[in-house]
């Protein structure tokens, strides 16, 4: 719930039922978690998968300290980082992610494999993610490619010359 | 631990690699070229993002502090994943100072004595230009918003084969329909028929000297699908070393042999350049588009084309203008860059912190199809500098393939930040003009500034104080050692450097022939282009001669 709360922050969703703890609902339409960043973290080719027991607790330790800081009373229920408020997770995945902050690394990571989840759903064969209706790469407008798998575009120009030349262009077509 | 023997021993099989294997095989030299990455064929590259598609074999993306870096990482090297943006450098790059204040390139380098290589290399490749039949939706709308704005704009030289592209702009990860003209396609086959020897997922270690006065190159044999994991370890020996890894690699392998070689030239692992990058994404008003551009497709749309198309096929050189002080001249390329780790560097322009990631970022994501990026070369400070190196190769790898954590250190100096401040004011002027977009650049402050064009990391140059190599490429202090890629291109050169690198590398080649007679290899300089044309043969032959010191 902790990583999914994290996923949702970078690019947050829609509540899956109305008790969706780990969504923080603040956008319409699926987001990271929809579009499987958690399946997406625990794919070992990724490298982060056995740093995730680790960053999880070391999440909930730092929205420990940030509600301490800030005096923000905490649903006890849950874990401390989903007990967070959006934008509360928004402020300290901008701390932990901040230049000199020594675990940069780790949240930056995991920031980018949430990220792409969502916008090329590595964890997938991008043609059958796009048959299947993957919320992200659907979202993003990415187009379906032909039977066999690979795209082309036999139209791709406006076929037509849109500004001059640099006047001192080469007969290489390089600057002189 | 297996050992052997060769000739001439190259390290990597990008532009500098190729090259020189080509040319010293046709001459007759043993050639044997390792290579840290797989060897992959038209059918392997992909249309897929999928973690273990050509996408994440072919390259590598090393997150460094304050700079990233974005390189080949397979047979062919840099060729394989780069957009086929050939153009020449402008005149000026070879006069520039840069960070030492006074000429940085070596005396006898100046545009009028590479244009004959260029030469060669267009012949060999070949570069063609491009006309406004070949040139995008989104270089026609950047040319279409540079002219609106009173600027000029021209399709670039690109080594593409225009008959065969089918604009999927999947070629990052490889081209399978063979439209780009890679090393596959040209030097690296032309080298294999005369015998050079290219073996894959060799990572090289280290070089020592041997009793002899030649050299062992000690490598470990890397796993095809984790490249995390060495399955073997070995060694060959060659009278010739030719480093050509790229400028993020080769000065790593050089501060790992310093025990063994002893110490140094000054400018190994420093003067690193990021060719002065810097991207931006506008986002753009499709009813500005049709009203202000008067632009509109075949299918109605005005313009949502930014997954259609073949990389950047239209610049703005109207600020590569001599006259103009150094660090404020750039060029403006308009670019496309796929979803993955370029998407969530995107900021959302004029948004509230964080920019880079959240709601507000969602919904630029959700316009994804109107986003036009907009690539600036300006010219940098060479202010990068390597740490020490890692226990393996360039990096500490962390995923299976791609991502790696490496020693690079950037800190950009004022002259740089000053450079990168009016390229992305220029470019925002313009792509704001009338509503058109709203832009914003790249943040650096998630993985640093980021490059997909290394350079400069053991530069040639007349001084030894600042520079790496001689001016003929040899290793200061270490004869018979040789480095031929983007590590000894001495600056950034405000456009894209694979024409310079290429260019650089077949300059080299001729000393390279003569130090291996030298050293008693049986070989001659002569070849003419891969597929037998020899115009570009003819043009060089005074110059070669006066290179290999005849």
């Amino acid at each position: 719930m902790t990583l999914e709360a994290y996923a949702d922050t970078i690019v947050p969703g829609e509540k899956r039922h109305p008790d969706d703890h780990a969504i923080a609902g603040v956008s319409e339409g699926p987001g990271s978690v929809e579009a499987g960043a958690i399946e997406l973290l625990e794919t070992e080719a990724t490298g982060v998968t056995a740093g995730l027991d680790f960053l999880v607790p070391m999440l909930n330790a730092h929205a420990k300290a940030y509600a301490e800081e800030h005096e923000l009373a905490l649903d006890p229920s849950l874990p401390e980082f989903v007990a967070l408020s959006y934008e509360d997770r928004v402020q300290l995945i901008v701390k932990l992610t901040k230049n000199g902050h020594p675990e940069k690394d780790g949240w930056v990571s995991l920031a980018l494999f949430c990220n792409m989840a969502f916008d090329s759903a590595p964890h997938l064969s991008t043609a059958q993610a796009i048959a299947d209706g993957h919320p992200g790469l659907l979202a993003m407008g990415i187009t379906k490619p032909d039977a066999d798998g690979l795209w082309r575009f036999p139209n791709y120009s406006y076929g037509r010359q849109l500004a001059e030349l640099h006047p001192d262009t080469t007969p290489s077509g390089s600057p002189a | 631990m297996t050992s052997d023997k060769t000739e001439v021993l190259i390290v990597g099989s990008g532009f500098g690699g190729a090259i020189a294997a080509y040319h010293l095989a046709a001459g007759g030299a043993k050639v044997t070229v390792l290579e840290r990455g797989p060897w992959l064929e038209s059918k392997d590259f992909d249309h897929d993002f999928l973690l273990g598609s050509s996408y994440t074999r072919a390259f590598d993306f090393v997150v460094g502090d304050g700079m990233s870096v974005l390189g080949g990482n397979c047979v062919g090297g840099g060729s394989v994943v780069y957009f086929a943006a050939m153009p020449r450098a402008p005149r000026f790059v070879f006069e520039r100072h840069g960070s030492i204040g006074r000429r940085m390139w070596p005396a006898e380098i100046t545009r009028d004595t590479l244009d004959p290589w260029y030469d060669r290399v267009s012949e060999s490749i070949p570069v063609s230009q491009q006309d406004w039949n070949d040139v995008t939706y989104s270089g026609g709308l950047w040319a279409a918003a540079c002219h609106h704005s009173g600027r000029t704009a021209n399709p670039t030289p690109v080594a593409i084969d225009n008959a065969k592209c089918t604009n999927c702009n999947w070629m990052m990860g490889g081209c399978q329909f063979d439209a780009k003209r890679s090393l596959l396609t040209n030097y690296l086959p032309a080298a294999l028929a005369h015998g050079a020897t290219i073996r894959p997922l060799h990572e090289v270690q280290k070089i020592e000297r041997t009793d002899d006065g030649g050299y062992r190159v000690h490598y470990n044999v890397i796993d095809d699908v984790d490249y995390r994991v060495h399955t073997e370890s070995g060694s060959i020996e060659a009278k010739i070393v030719i480093l050509a890894a790229g400028a993020g690699a080769t000065p790593v392998i050089l501060q790992r042999s310093e025990e063994s070689l002893g110490k140094m030239p000054h400018g190994v692992g420093r003067y690193f350049s990021g060719n002065g990058e810097r991207l931006n994404t506008a986002i753009l008003n499709e009813d500005k588009v049709r009203e202000v551009l008067g632009l509109s497709r075949e299918d109605g749309l005005a313009y949502e084309a930014n997954q259609i198309g073949k990389g950047p096929t239209v610049a703005c050189w109207d600020r590569l203008d001599e006259n103009l002080p150094e660090y404020s001249r750039y060029s403006m390329e308009q670019l496309y860059f796929p979803p993955g780790l370029g998407t969530i560097l995107a900021q959302v322009p004029g948004g509230d912190a964080p920019t880079w990631f959240g709601k507000e970022k969602k919904e630029i994501l959700k316009r994804w199809r109107s986003w036009l990026t907009i690539f600036l070369m300006t010219e940098d400070d060479n202010e990068g500098v390597f740490g020490s190196p890692p226990p393996t190769g360039n990096a500490f790898r962390v995923s299976q393939q791609m991502l790696g954590r490496g020693a690079l250190k950037y800190d950009p100096t004022p002259n740089t930040l000053s450079g990168w401040a009016k390229a992305d004011a220029e470019v925002k002027e313009i792509m704001e003009k009338d509503g058109l977009a709203k832009i914003a650049p790249w943040t650096n402050d998630v993985v640093g500034a980021y490059t997909v064009h290394p350079l400069a990391s053991c530069r040639i140059g007349d001084d030894a104080g600042t520079s790496a190599l001689h001016p003929n490429h040899e290793l200061r202090d270490h004869p018979g050692i040789f480095v031929t890629d983007g590590s000894a291109v001495p600056g950034a050169l405000t456009v894209n450097p694979a024409m310079t690198i290429a260019a650089l590398a077949e300059r080299a080649v001729p000393g390279i022939v003569k130090a291996a007679q030298n050293r008693g290899i049986d070989v001659k300089y002569g070849a003419p282009s891969p597929d037998g044309a020899t115009s570009g043969r003819r043009g060089v032959t005074k110059l070669a001669l006066s290179l290999a010191g005849d």
